[in-house]
């Protein structure tokens, strides 16, 4: 099907924030932090603005690539809040990358890259695309209280890219959504109109922490089952899995019912905490990078996250 | 479903989970006598919920075997 990875580009903050750091802010230690999540540090930004990083990892995914930043047709930007409302993210990156081509962000929150990679996909079937840049930007520090220890722990900073190119290596992708406003929110900015008499609440995430860990766990399997099915593969012939990084816990319970070997799983939350969206190609810029994923290599992403929204795919490097 | 069998099956389940012995499992025992933090409970809930066939709220306050023994009973009825 339709598409292949032809460079990826990653980016974060400079700022590492351990968790003993965190026990300074919020009644917190590394004991619990690191049993209930696997998080040890995660990347948190200073003064660096989500562009900064964003153009980074696009601009690695870019050179790595040998496309030329003329030859791009979309830049698809997924985030659940640029640095402006508007301009998009998306539109930022084009100017400062040099691009020409149409630009937009979308919000699939921690799912965001599936669902860009799905209409990344319309694109390549449609004949409208042959190079697209897919980034996944996300600062979880603006949309978090730092007051809120159940929360403020558990994510980080962090920007990752890839561009796609018309091909063959998309093997299966199921993305899904359920709508529920109560789960996993962010609200959002409530301005200073003198006529608004509803609620004015604080653009920050709160998280029914149990419930959303069930949702991931069935999400998971269910979709890389589903994506397995498409692809006609069994698990045998994969060579890394990349869940979406948002708990340790998560990735353990869903990788024993799927018996995911150590060897196939991707971790980086130790060391990135949850980048939201950015998590997946973050990791898989490290793999490609690495060596640990070639040419001809089976690679499933599966996230799943605020929306609610999940998705899996199925891709041969 | 008699609430003894019940007891007697998630027992069973939470031994198999984490090498713990059956015939020490009460109603009143809590999950944090077991050991247990939120997540193996969420865990545990999601291992009853297969086995049982039914969806389990688990925002709302199980903390004793008992709990969660009568809330599979009142669902499964």
């Amino acid at each position: 099907m339709s598409l292949k990875i032809t460079g990826t580009g990653k980016a974060c903050p400079e700022f590492i924030l351990t968790n003993s750091d965190l026990t300074e802010l919020v009644d917190t230690s590394d004991e619990w932090i690191t049993s209930r999540t696997g998080i040890k540090t995660r990347y948190i930004s200073t003064d660096e603005t989500l562009l900064d990083i964003a153009v980074k990892a696009a601009k690695e995914a870019l050179t790595r690539s040998g496309i030329e930043p003329g030859d791009l047709d979309l830049i698809i930007c997924s985030t659940m809040q640029g640095d402006f409302i508007t301009p998009s993210l998306a539109c930022q990156i084009q100017k400062e990358i040099g691009a020409e081509c149409p630009a937009f962000d979308m919000n699939g929150a921690c799912t965001g890259f599936i669902y860009a990679i799905d209409v990344a996909k319309s694109y390549f079937d449609a004949g409208r695309a042959i190079n697209i840049l897919i980034v996944a930007a996300e600062q979880m520090s603006k949309l978090l209280d730092w007051k809120d220890r159940e929360t403020c722990v558990l994510f980080g900073d962090g920007a990752g890219a890839a561009v796609f190119s018309k091909g063959t290596g998309l093997l299966a992708i199921k993305i899904t959504a359920k709508g529920d406003d109560k789960l996993l929110t962010i609200p959002g900015t409530s301005g200073n109109s003198p006529f608004w008499t509803g609620s004015r609440e604080d653009s920050f995430l709160h998280m029914q922490g149990k419930e959303v860990f069930k949702f991931a766990v069935n999400a998971m399997c269910r979709d890389i089952e589903d994506a397995l099915d498409q692809a006609g593969i069994t698990m045998k012939e994969v060579k890394k899995v990349i869940p979406h990084q948002a708990n340790m816990r998560i990735i353990k319970a869903a990788s024993e019912r799927f018996g995911i070997t150590d060897d196939q799983l991707a971790v980086g939350i130790d060391r990135y905490g949850n980048t939201s969206s950015a998590s997946i190609p973050i990791l898989l810029c490290e793999l490609m990078e690495s060596g640990e994923l070639r040419e001809g290599d089976i690679v499933v992403l599966s996230a799943f996250g605020g929306g609610l929204t999940s998705g899996a795919c199925i891709i041969k490097i | 479903m008699k609430s003894n069998d019940t007891l007697e099956r998630v027992a069973n389940m939470i031994a198999e989970f984490r090498d713990i012995d059956a015939a020490a499992i009460t109603g009143e025992t809590t999950f944090e006598d077991l050991g247990f933090d939120s997540l193996d409970t969420v865990e545990l809930v999601m291992a009853f919920e297969d086995k049982f066939g039914i969806s389990i709220e688990v925002n709302q306050d199980l903390k004793t075997i008992g709990d969660v023994v009568d809330m599979i009973d009142k669902l499964v009825e």
